[in-house]
């Protein structure tokens, strides 16, 4: 029985071909706009979301600007920090403008950073050529430093600068390392920078409070107790002023920025949803028509013994099919049109499953939504009145 | 009686068309015994219509009893009157109402898709059919591929596929010119002798002649009964 109607509802449909295409067009669009926003925003924020990930989900950045009295977080309580229970290390960051000079040739308003030895065993891809600065030049206070891309380029001339002295700040530094060149967003300042141990930068920069430190986490689920533990110690060390720093959680803000893509998804699609209300309402009024036409073909069927329920299935059948095809014609356009677009904008491109499944299901339902209204109506005709409008 | 097939009693169909109540059809009493071939006829606008509704079962009456078959088909829900309709009656249109995108054979088979019968064996019903009616030939000709009286013995065909208790036929040569409509008469005549049951109605005596039995409507009351031959 449903092979008949099945076969029965096609039939229809290759005859009325335009009308058929056009009817589907709306579906379509609807589907198609559908698939294509949300995939181009999964895969923009994908981008992003890695992006920060770089930055480092496993760690907790504390910036301490504190108080009048304490301007700063100092030594011991970096100490502190570092004994937190699942916290891997702790890496306090002091920057300072300086002028560098190498060979006469003399470079001003350098960016230098007061680092430690966590900070290069923690992040990847760091350094060029050369070593990171390890636990005897903190100890110790080495005047030794790593230059960025752009200050090897400049000061040295292709020269290698490694064992080289130079003067930062007027005091002799020898260079032990160059830092790999970034093009992202998210170290670029390296590529200027020059990094030298944080206990030798003190001295340099006439300070020995810390303003901002990252803690690096051994397991980032734990990140929530970690951050309580931080703000306590932190509490103690600026006596209950909260104003006196701020504690980022990178896990947070990868949350958050979740959080936005779904919304974003959600509500695009939400738009985009509309327009598959619309094409629905073009197939019921299509069936619509379309029963009116035949209403002869109905009272026929009903005569020859058709049950209601079989009228109402071959309709129903029709305005599935053709928001089903309709669907599948923009699932196929909407990730061609995905594909295009992430291309240019050089996103990723993935089509989920779960798209692919909401595409389908919508379309379906659209189909049976806005199909049962005419196939009621074809099921309802008295076979009397409809043989009878010849 | 054991040959009774459609037995009515005190049949009556009215409508109601605001303040008024229309009678249509009153107190109709008619049987139909197996074998007969019964010509209702009677000028439009006489009820002929409507009876003919509630024969094939597209219509209730308003009261009165209806026995199809000894089965009382007069309170039954649409579904049921759909299968009753399916195996119990076989209709002839006056415009032939064949499907214009089915050919010959779709068209034949199509009471059997609703009375679930395999398609394999629904082909060969329908084809033997073709052939009874004559139009072996024309197997997979659509519609309009057909002459008038091709088109009604298709539809003829349709009719009889399933073995239909009544075959019931409204004006079946209405749409025809007169040869023709002799030419179909004929065939009629070949299913009456074969021990078909027919009922048609027209309202022309020279077509009623055919049957072997006629019945006069007037003001939705049969008015007189008598038999030819």
């Amino acid at each position: 029985m449903f092979k008949e109607n099945f076969k029965m509802s096609w039939m229809n449909l290759i005859h009325n071909k335009m009308r058929s295409f056009l009817t589907m067009l709306g579906i379509v669009i609807g589907v198609a706009s559908i698939i294509a926003l949300i995939t181009i925003v999964k895969g923009a924020m994908d981008g992003m979301t890695s992006e920060f990930s770089s930055f480092g989900a496993d760690k907790i950045t504390v910036q301490a600007i504190g108080t009048p009295l304490k301007q700063g977080l100092l030594d011991s309580d970096i100490q502190k920090l570092s004994e937190i229970e699942d916290v891997a290390g702790v890496s306090p960051t002091l920057t300072g403008n300086t002028t560098v000079v190498y060979n006469g040739n003399e470079k001003k308003d350098v960016f230098v950073q007061g680092k430690n030895d966590v900070y290069f065993s923690k992040t990847k891809d760091l350094v060029e050529t050369g070593r990171g600065i390890n636990i005897l030049d903190i100890d110790s206070e080495n005047k030794v430093c790593l230059i960025g891309a752009n200050i090897a380029e400049e000061l040295f001339w292709g020269e290698d600068p490694i064992g080289k002295k130079m003067l930062v700040a007027g005091v002799t530094y020898t260079v032990i390392g160059t830092l790999h060149e970034s093009s992202s967003f998210s170290d670029s300042s390296n590529n200027d920078a020059v990094i030298i141990p944080y206990t030798t930068s003190m001295s340099l920069l006439g300070t020995g409070y810390i303003n901002n430190v990252d803690v690096f986490m051994s397991d980032a689920n734990d990140s929530e107790k970690i951050t309580s533990d931080i703000e306590a110690v932190l509490n103690q060390a600026f006596n209950y002023n909260k104003d006196g720093f701020t504690i980022i959680n990178m896990q947070d803000m990868l949350s958050s920025i979740n959080r936005v893509t779904t919304m974003m998804s959600l509500m695009l699609g939400g738009i985009a949803s509309i327009s598959l209300i619309v094409g629905g309402i073009g197939i019921m009024n299509m069936m619509l028509v379309s029963v009116t036409e035949r209403t002869t073909e109905i009272g026929l069927r009903k005569a020859l013994g058709a049950e209601p329920k079989r009228i109402q299935q071959q309709f129903l059948l029709e305005a599935v099919f053709l928001s089903l095809f309709g669907g599948t014609i923009g699932l196929l356009l909407g990730a061609l049109i995905a594909y295009a677009v992430c291309f240019l904008i050089g996103a990723s491109f993935a089509l989920s499953v779960f798209t692919v499944v909401l595409a389908f299901g919508f379309s379906a339902a659209i189909g049976i939504i806005f199909g049962i209204a005419p196939a009621r109506k074809a099921s309802k005709l008295n076979p009397i009145d409809a043989l009878r409008s010849v | 009686m054991c040959g009774q097939i459609l037995n009515m009693t005190q049949i009556t169909k009215t409508y109601v068309m605001g303040e008024e109540e229309q009678v249509v059809l009153n107190n109709i009493n008619l049987t139909v015994n197996k074998g007969d071939f019964v010509a209702i006829l009677g000028p439009s606008g006489s009820g002929k219509s409507t009876l003919m509704n509630i024969i094939g079962c597209l219509d209730s009456p308003t009261s009165g009893d209806y026995y199809l078959s000894n089965q009382k088909v007069d309170e039954l829900d649409e579904a049921s009157l759909a299968a009753i309709r399916n195996k119990e009656v076989g209709f002839i249109f006056q415009q032939f109402q064949l499907l214009p995108r089915l050919n010959a054979i779709q068209n034949v088979e199509l009471p059997l898709v609703y009375a679930r019968v395999q398609e394999k064996d629904r082909k060969q019903r329908a084809r033997e059919m073709l052939g009874r009616v004559g139009l072996g030939e024309k197997l997979q000709n659509r519609p309009n591929q057909l002459s008038g009286g091709q088109q009604q013995r298709v539809a003829i065909a349709r009719a009889m596929v399933t073995n239909p208790t009544i075959l019931l036929a409204d004006e079946p040569t209405g749409a025809l010119d007169q040869k023709t409509g002799q030419q179909i008469m004929e065939l009629f005549h070949e299913l009456h002798e074969e021990g078909k049951t027919i009922i048609m109605i027209t309202h022309d005596i020279e077509i009623a002649k055919n049957a072997s039995r006629i019945v006069r409507i007037l003001d939705g009351k049969l008015r007189e009964e008598f038999t030819y031959v």
